[in-house]
């Protein structure tokens, strides 16, 4: 439906536009959006287990994880609320290193991932592996700040971003695709912003 | 998936436009397809230019649950691209798209209890004013303490109103603080929110609350979510909602 006396003058180029999903829009900041206060994890306090259900797997401190390989990922981002952020800068442990350091491979086809918070979001496991996510420690080469989820975030670029869980300390398998925080109250199970999968039930 | 969407994009027409503030004016719907919905919920709003260009944003309801039209209580962005729309192209008698209603954290009805401490900043004050009028119209007992934070007096959206609950002593207590100009109540401030007026707001109601509510943009809601943690509420309590960069 055609809205009356809206016009498309803000339509970017043609060469933007193809980077932006269906319903997005160019943002320059970097927005922040939560559920809840800020915690404040000290690297000091904070640890990262791995767990398949109950059972934890493999458990680091942050000098532990640290110690694994640290990659870097540019990509573009697209938060639910509409903005869209090309070429953010990330830096951080692939969840395939992470799985190799424990010395597993995905047990199950779905994981849950934990928040300080409490916040949880589910990924499926073939959208976190063969390189397509990391638990970031770096924005643009600086520590992760507190209000963008640090000191270690999810990064699942090819989601919508509620899919990146911020204040992480923990990847759990699960035997089911458990919905998480979000897709309890309303969002979609899977997010992909191509397909513009934002509420429970979009196609 | 065999699901279908649970809040499909349907028509509203608009059927009054009422200006809140200098910036800030609401506009009421009535929609093609009535949904029920809770306080604090929002609706995603789409516009469509000939060429198929289509610009999405989401907006808060400012309407109680109980109100038969929705009304979105929209603040002019200079810079944006579907505010100014609303705010300089659409009358009366326009039809725009809209689903909803959507979000499943930041709500509140009367059923859940209180007391609720309510804290707003600018146009944040939206969804907790869907909140507040839910309250009245049910007939709550629930006790609620609104801080709201605005610029100046002018600026203060829904005021009539909002001075006009406060005045019948029925448990609604409203905190005003200015930020740019002296207080115009003496039971006001004029300062940003911070531990001790949150103390002082706390105060006011007769138990601690059960649940807070903070909306505004990025930057009041971090201060404000932490002036109430450092006035000894719990993080587990408190539920955010946050706009802008």
């Amino acid at each position: 439906m055609v809205t009356r006396g809206f016009s498309s003058g803000r339509k970017p180029p043609a060469e933007t536009d193809a980077r932006i999903p269906p319903g997005q829009y160019l943002e320059q900041g970097f927005p922040v959006l939560s559920a809840g206060p800020t915690p404040r994890v000290r690297t000091e306090d904070w640890s990262f287990t791995l767990k398949h259900g109950p059972r934890p797997i493999k458990k680091w401190n942050w000098a532990e994880f640290n110690a694994l390989p640290l990659t870097k990922m540019t990509r573009d981002i697209h938060c639910v609320t509409a903005w869209t952020k090309f070429d953010t800068a990330w830096q951080g442990m692939l969840v395939d290193d992470i799985l190799a350091d424990a010395g597993i491979e995905a047990p199950t086809g779905f994981l849950l991932a934990h928040g300080y918070d409490g916040y949880t979001t589910n990924v499926p496991a073939k959208d976190l592996t063969t390189g397509k996510a990391m638990v970031a420690l770096l924005y643009e080469g600086k520590p992760i700040t507190p209000d963008h989820g640090g000191p270690a975030r999810l990064l699942v670029p090819h989601l919508y971003f509620w899919k990146s869980a911020k204040w992480l300390n923990g990847l759990q398998f699960t035997e089911r695709d458990e919905p998480g925080f979000w897709e309890l109250r309303g969002y979609h199970i899977y997010g992909d912003p191509w397909r513009e999968q934002r509420y429970s039930g979009d196609p | 998936m065999s699901e279908a969407p649970q809040s499909p994009w349907q028509t509203a027409k608009i059927t009054r436009i009422e200006k809140r503030t200098p910036r800030v004016t609401s506009f009421f719907f009535a929609l093609s397809r009535p949904f029920a919905y809770r306080a604090g919920q929002h609706v995603d709003v789409r516009l469509t230019a000939p060429d198929g260009y289509q610009a999405r944003r989401s907006y808060s309801i400012a309407s109680a649950p109980e109100s038969v039209t929705i009304e979105l209580a929209i603040e002019k962005l200079d810079d944006g691209e579907v505010s100014p729309f609303f705010h300089e192209v659409a009358v009366v008698g326009d039809e725009i798209e809209l689903r909803g209603p959507l979000g499943g954290h930041f709500v509140w009805s009367d059923s859940d209890g209180g007391p609720l401490l309510l804290v707003g900043g600018g146009s944040g004050v939206v969804p907790l004013m869907a909140m507040v009028r839910h309250r009245t119209l049910r007939k709550s007992v629930a006790p609620v303490a609104l801080m709201f934070s605005v610029r100046v007096w002018d600026e203060v959206i829904f005021r009539d109103e909002l001075i006009g609950l406060d005045d019948r002593r029925d448990g609604f207590d409203l905190v005003l603080t200015l930020t740019r100009e002296a207080p115009h109540r003496p039971s006001d401030y004029s300062r940003r929110i911070d531990t001790a007026m949150v103390m002082q707001a706390l105060a006011r109601l007769p138990q601690p609350p059960a649940l807070a509510f903070v909306c505004g943009s990025n930057a009041f809601v971090s201060a404000a979510a932490q002036a109430l943690i450092d006035a000894g509420i719990s993080a587990d309590i408190i539920r955010t909602e946050r706009y802008g960069v």
